[in-house]
């Protein structure tokens, strides 16, 4: 069975519909890479993986949960899946290690001093290890964005999800957070990433999942990035340097 | 036309006493406002849709009545029920249920300013909605409308002299009693509102040192949130 | 109950309201004037007027009204003044009004972008053509919302005005009370009467501060 499943998923904001019958899935360990136009649908797939929106119909199905059930404990399922946004969302009051060990201590009933030991260990894992007393506002882009990877981390979920998690950074700083990511994948966490990094995919990518207008329109290994099929794929990575 | 501010003086302890009582009154009821308009902001926010209506219906008859009205109504109001409280508990639910009120929508406010992302954030690891607002919310929005928040809370101090209208002895009360015993209403009066003012100046302070020990952030990096 | 409420004690109520209508529109125009007396002279370049104005909202805004109330109404007597509740009332309306006011009309001229008192100092117009044609205009359209406001607390506040004896609503309700002792019953009907008074001013102030937002909006992006 697998990690992640999407079957016919359908989304409409309004009377915009933004999918059309998403398809795909991905195995346990495995990377899958999301990519696409802006207006595409990647992002909103990702986040209704993780129930942050709910879909109109189909199924999606993530280390065993029923995401599309209306009766799904919502709990249950952030306890396995953990997401990292683009804009990082750290808590601003809180400081960095505070961030991380929230989530174990309220939910997980975590002890103090077990919690601080886990978000130190997740910051050494992302190369923060020194920055557990500063506040998010005192590191710059690209640590706050390791921090946030780190705070998933800290809650040891089964899958995680990136949703452009280096769109905002200027290019010294994107990379410091891939090679995080990368470190991840090559640790065997099943992942998908929304992202306009393709090098970053031909390199660490398992699967590749075109969207294209609500749409999965082409999917395979990274074979697709160098020799897609389809013509819209064609023109979505000639624009892409 | 000569002043005799000695005559007023001379009952200082009457005034001390007086505002003694308004300043007991504005801590308490700073305490349970803050507590009753932070419930109701968080109905009027995520509550369903009856408790969404009580909690507007609340805070729209507060802010359309007069204080002086209010404290009527609910003085009466209990004692026709069949309670007999204190001159002083009646000020205290009656002050209460009134910054109550003009609280839940500075509350309300602070909580709206929250960027959608945090309660994204705090929700997908997994956090509660009690958990929530308590974590995520509750300090960034206070930090943010912290100055509203004082003011208010001066103002509610400024408002319990109403209360001695039924009878409850703070300053006012004390003003009172002291100008009808000395007939000088005027130095009574400037001096009972220097009282207030010194209060407020007081209160002020009070605030300040206590949002520096809620929000350490603040305190440490001295930039705004 | 030994007397019902009846058609006369309505009346008698609906007379305590057109006089808190009345002080509203005193302390209104009382505390616009002095308002805007305070409002110039906060931004005014001389700093003892300034300093004066300042220490003048701070030291109203730091006083009870009720305390206010009692100084005009036993105050004045004592200084040699004849007032009835009305005038009395009136003034110490007047007085805490227009420090209020003055408060928020000051935030309104300031609110107005520097941009355009250089633009009409540099268009030769006298300090006063200044003042009146082209930052006034302006400061008024950002002053009505919060203004509008505003006058919701002077209608409450007028019930204030019982304590030092002028018969408006409050007092009404007071009085009734007195022969036929039904506190509960009038208050809450005093309170429905109030908020008649002040609920449609504050849906219109709420409505107006929509609408400045929206035009707000425009204004920078035409600046």
């Amino acid at each position: 069975m697998s990690m992640i499943s999407l079957n016919n998923v359908t989304k409409s904001f309004g009377a915009v519909q933004v999918l059309k019958g998403v398809t795909f899935a991905l195995e346990k360990g495995e990377v899958g890479v999301l990519i696409g136009a802006s207006g595409s649908g990647k992002s909103t797939a990702l986040r209704c993986i993780d129930r942050l929106e709910t879909i109109d119909g189909g199924q999606i199905e993530v280390a065993g949960h029923r995401v599309d059930d209306p009766k799904l404990d919502l709990r249950k399922l952030r306890l396995d899946v953990g997401i990292v946004f683009q804009s990082y969302n750290l808590f601003p009051h809180l400081t960095v290690g505070e961030n991380i060990m929230l989530a174990p201590c309220s939910v997980k009933k975590v002890g103090k001093a077990q919690a601080r030991e886990l978000a130190a260990d997740a910051l050494n894992r992302v190369g923060l290890a020194d920055k557990v007393d500063s506040y998010p506002e005192q590191l710059s882009g690209g640590q706050q964005q390791r921090a946030a990877i780190a705070r998933s981390l800290a809650m040891e979920p089964k899958v995680m999800l990136f949703d452009e998690v280096t769109s905002a950074l200027d290019p010294k700083l994107t990379g410091e957070v891939l090679r995080v990511i990368e470190k991840l994948a090559v640790s065997g966490m099943t992942m998908i990433m929304v992202t306009h990094e393709m090098n970053f995919a031909r390199k660490v990518a398992n699967k590749v999942v075109f969207m294209h207008q609500g749409l999965v329109h082409e999917q395979g290994g990274t074979n697709i990035l160098s020799k897609p099929e389809t013509p819209e794929l064609q023109d979505f990575l000639s624009h892409d340097l | 036309m000569t002043f005799d501010f000695s005559a007023v003086l001379t009952s200082w302890q009457m005034l001390a006493d007086g505002a003694a009582l308004t300043a007991k009154l504005a801590s308490i009821t700073t305490i349970t406002g803050f507590l009753i308009g932070t419930l109701f902001a968080i109905a009027r926010r995520s509550g369903g849709r009856v408790l969404r209506g009580c909690a507007s219906a609340y805070i729209e008859t507060v802010r359309n009545t007069p204080f002086l009205v209010q404290i009527f109504v609910i003085y009466f109001g209990l004692s026709s029920l069949g309670f007999s409280f204190s001159a002083i508990t009646v000020a205290v639910i009656a002050l209460t249920f009134n910054v109550g009120a003009y609280t839940a929508e500075i509350m309300r406010a602070g909580f709206d300013s929250i960027q959608r992302g945090q309660w994204e954030a705090g929700e997908c690891l997994g956090l509660s909605p009690v958990q929530l607002y308590w974590h995520v919310g509750l300090r960034p929005a206070m930090e943010r409308v912290y100055p509203a928040l004082t003011s208010q809370f001066i103002l509610l101090m400024l408002a319990s002299s109403v209360t001695s209208q039924i009878s409850a002895e703070e300053l006012t009360a004390a003003g009172n009693f002291i100008q009808s015993e000395t007939y000088r209403p005027f130095e009574t009066y400037i001096i009972v509102a220097l009282i207030y003012l010194a209060l407020s100046i007081v209160m002020r302070g009070a605030f300040w040192g206590l949002g520096m020990a809620l929000f350490p952030r603040r305190r440490r990096l001295g930039t705004p949130l | 109950m030994n007397t019902l409420l009846n058609i006369n004690h309505l009346l008698f109520l609906l007379e305590g309201t057109w006089w808190t209508v009345v002080l509203t529109a005193v302390a209104f125009i009382g505390g616009g004037v002095g308002g805007l007396a305070i409002a110039l002279a906060r931004i005014a370049p001389a700093d003892w007027m300034r300093l004066i104005s300042g220490l003048y909202v701070q030291l109203i805004q730091g006083t009870p009204l009720l305390v206010i109330m009692f100084l005009g109404y036993f105050g004045l007597p004592a200084l040699g003044y004849n007032v009835t509740p009305l005038t009395a009332a009136g003034a110490s309306l007047t007085i805490y009004v227009s420090a209020y006011l003055g408060e928020i009309w000051r935030g309104c001229l300031e609110a107005v972008p520097k941009a355009q008192w250089e633009a009409a100092e540099c268009l030769a117009l006298s300090k006063t053509q200044r003042m009146f044609k082209v930052i006034m205009p302006q400061a008024i359209r950002l002053a009505t919302p919060p203004t509008v406001g505003f006058s919701v607390q002077i209608v409450k506040n007028t019930s204030l005005a019982s304590v030092v004896g002028f018969v408006e609503l409050a007092r009404a309700g007071q009085l009734i009370n007195n022969s036929i002792f039904e506190p509960f019953l009038i208050y809450v009907i005093v309170a429905v009467i109030y908020f008649c008074l002040c609920f449609p001013l504050s849906v219109f102030s709420q409505r107006l501060e929509k609408t400045m937002a929206r035009y707000g909006a425009r204004t920078a992006d035409a600046a």
